[in-house]
């Protein structure tokens, strides 16, 4: 009953004071949506980096030719031509770390269909490549390890030479092209995977069996390249290292001597993609703890002039017979309900304002639990202390020393 | 002889302010019998609505006892304070002290909104009878900045009978009203009187004090004269000899 009087009168006094209700709830709900949209930000931009790592194979280990360029200009490993089949036969035979593995030979040219040409890249690799790289086929199919075999004048081509080759919309599978004047059939598409994080088209390539690569265009016994897939991401470190004693070995190399190789495992990049995202997440959260400082801190006035100035109010009420108790009731359910519902309405607005900046400026967003939470409790939890601190101070008064404040 | 209901002995109220110090009240001793009607006279700032505030339980005094229907104020914690106020006393404020933007019907419901005896009905139904008494039967719903200040006071008057009190505590509670009115509310004081609420009038009118058995007379924050009316006058009979109004 009284419980229930003291929910009215705290209803009234809300409605009543609508303008200062709301300035109150606009505080909260601004403090909650920018926290929340920000953290969605943040979280998106360190999500689509990490999917973009994965799509690129996180697994994924490359061997080249020449010393680690890391840190200082060696040979360029290009020139080196210490890469050559028989590594890539007894990494093969010894590894128990990959799941797949390709030799790589890769070669620049012109490629053309009739009147239509375009300067691309062609890359000699196995059958295992497409998994290595996680790339699927949009339509034909992959050329087989009997054709490999065989040095087959097969080819599968990206979405970028589809466009500009066969520019009629005419089906590649099946057709007749020429890389630097030498035929191949198109016997599949690759799937569209558009820029990689560094800018780089991945959709602007030629494959074709390595035996083909090496022997008709690049007359080259050697490899530019071994690329692997380790059989986990957590073992791909392992399998740099048993790589590494497979070449070293295989090169006849001594102890005092330095690698002639590099291999090299995406988990480096992660690592700095990682720490990046490390720094961005700090960043965010300075930003966020800033945010939600200054709305809190702008909740907090807002809360206490807006209860300090009802001071005579709360006279009167105890003047006409109000305890202590049931003012500081009052006030407390006016602060939690103005809390509440600007939380709600500040967590509908953050929601609301991330989908915009998603559909809208396109940028990736993921909506955090915690960045709900947080910013939900630490507004809710200010406001409501600050409404309940004046209430309390001005209830310890005398009725006539509250009721004289002005 | 009835019991005394109030009962204050040498007390001081003193104000600081700063390094100076205000001696409001100097050491008043008096008691007030239940049933009785005192007016309270005195020239502006001999301390009426400081000792007034005192024996409204709003106010604590500097030094001296007050003894409410024979129990010590300084022994009761401010929950028993606020509930004497809430059950026992009606205060009329000098500056009315209503809430803004509050209808005159919900201002004066508040002191109920504190009891929890009294039921939702009952208390729109009282306050609606205690504005009816002061002829404000017609204004339920007006907020305090649509009344007139005469209206507001009423309104007033209406929140301190609410609670049917024994003590009325009125602070020039006619100030802002014509003779007429006045007189009809001091009739109304004086019918209240009869069914045994005691009433405290602070007034600067001495027509007013005339309707009183008994007349308290400050100056200086000291008690000057003390004294009993013989000819206690009928506020009902004044108003019957004052000119009809002209509409
Ligand atoms: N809160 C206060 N702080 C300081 N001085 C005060 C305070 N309240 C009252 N006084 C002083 O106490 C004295 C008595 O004031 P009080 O209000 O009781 O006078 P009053 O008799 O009611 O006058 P009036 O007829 O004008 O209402 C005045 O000198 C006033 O200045
Ligand atoms: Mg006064």
């Amino acid at each position: 009953m009284r419980l229930l009087n003291l929910f009215k009168i705290a209803t009234k006094a809300i409605i009543l004071n609508k303008t200062r209700t709301l300035l109150t709830m606009l505080g909260i709900i601004i403090g909650v949506a920018s926290v929340i949209a920000m953290l969605a930000i943040g979280e998106g931009s360190k999500e689509s980096i990490r999917t973009t790592i994965s799509a690129m194979g996180s697994n994924m280990i490359t061997i080249k030719a020449g010393a680690d360029t890391r840190g200082g200009v060696r040979q360029e490993a290009s020139v080196m031509e210490s890469l050559t089949l028989s590594d890539y036969k007894a990494i093969k035979a010894q590894s128990n770390l990959l799941s797949y593995s390709t030799p790589v030979v890769e070669g620049k040219g012109q490629v053309i269909n009739g009147s239509n040409n375009w300067p691309s890249s062609i890359y000699g690799v196995n059958p295992e490549y497409l998994s290595i790289k996680v790339v699927d086929l949009q339509s034909g199919s992959m050329f087989t390890d009997a054709e490999v075999q065989t040095a087959a004048k097969v080819a599968l081509i990206g979405q970028t030479v589809v466009d500009n080759i066969f520019p009629d919309g005419q089906e590649p599978v099946g057709q007749m092209i020429r890389f630097n004047n030498i035929p191949f059939k198109v016997i599949g598409v690759l799937e569209e995977k558009g820029e990689n994080t560094f800018g780089q088209d991945q959709d602007d390539v030629v494959i074709a069996p390595y035996t083909t690569v090496q022997k008709r265009i690049l007359a080259i016994d050697h490899l530019n390249q071994i690329m692997a897939s380790a059989i986990s991401e957590e073992e791909a470190p392992n399998a740099v290292i048993e790589l590494s004693s497979i070449l070293r070995e295989q090169h006849k190399l001594a102890d005092s001597e330095d690698d002639d190789f590099h291999v090299r495992s995406m988990e480096e990049l992660i690592s700095t993609f990682s720490s990046t995202s490390e720094m961005l997440t700090i960043l965010l959260v300075a930003v966020a703890s800033i945010s939600l400082l200054i709305g809190g801190i702008g909740i907090m006035n807002i809360m206490y002039v807006s209860v300090k100035e009802r001071t005579k109010e709360i006279g009167l009420r105890m003047a006409v017979g109000g305890k202590g108790s049931d003012i500081l009731m009052q006030f407390l359910i006016e602060a939690i309900l103005i809390s509440i519902t600007g939380g709600v309405l500040g967590v509908l607005l953050g929601l609301g304002a991330t989908v915009f900046i998603e559909k809208f400026l396109n940028w990736p967003t993921s909506v955090a639990m915690y960045s709900i939470v947080i910013s939900f409790a630490v507004c809710a939890v200010t406001g409501i202390f600050f409404g309940w601190y004046p209430a309390r101070k001005a209830s310890a008064l005398d009725p006539i020393t509250a009721l004289r404040y002005e | 002889m009835s019991k005394a209901i109030i009962k204050i002995e040498d007390l001081k109220r003193e104000f600081t302010m700063g390094t100076e110090t205000v001696h409001a009240l100097r050491g008043i001793s008096f008691d007030i019998k239940e049933g009785e009607f005192v007016t309270i006279m005195g020239s502006s700032g001999s301390g009426k609505s400081t000792m007034l505030n005192i024996l409204g339980c709003l106010d604590q005094p500097t030094s001296g006892t007050y003894e409410i229907d024979g129990v010590r104020v300084k022994d009761l914690s401010r929950n028993e304070l606020a509930t004497i106020r809430n059950e026992k006393i009606g205060f009329i404020f000098q500056s009315y002290n209503l809430l803004a933007r509050t209808s005159a019907v919900e201002n004066v419901e508040l002191p109920l909104l504190y009891n929890s005896k009294v039921s939702t009905e009952e208390r729109r139904k009282r306050a609606i009878e205690a504005l009816e008494k002061v002829g404000l039967g017609e204004r339920l719903h007006h907020t305090p900045a649509q009344l007139s200040g005469g209206q507001q006071q009423r309104v007033a008057i209406a929140r301190s009978l609410v609670n049917n009190p024994v003590m009325i505590l009125a602070d020039e509670a006619t100030g802002n009203l014509d003779t007429r009115t006045s007189y009809e509310i001091m009739s109304l004081f004086q019918e209240l009187n009869k069914q045994g609420i005691t009433i405290t009038f602070v007034t600067h009118e001495p027509d007013i004090a005339t309707f009183s058995s008994r007349t308290i007379v400050l100056k200086d924050g000291a008690v000057m004269k003390d004294y009993k009316n013989e000819n206690i006058q009928s506020a009902a009979n004044e108003l019957a000899k004052l000119p009809k109004q002209d509409d």
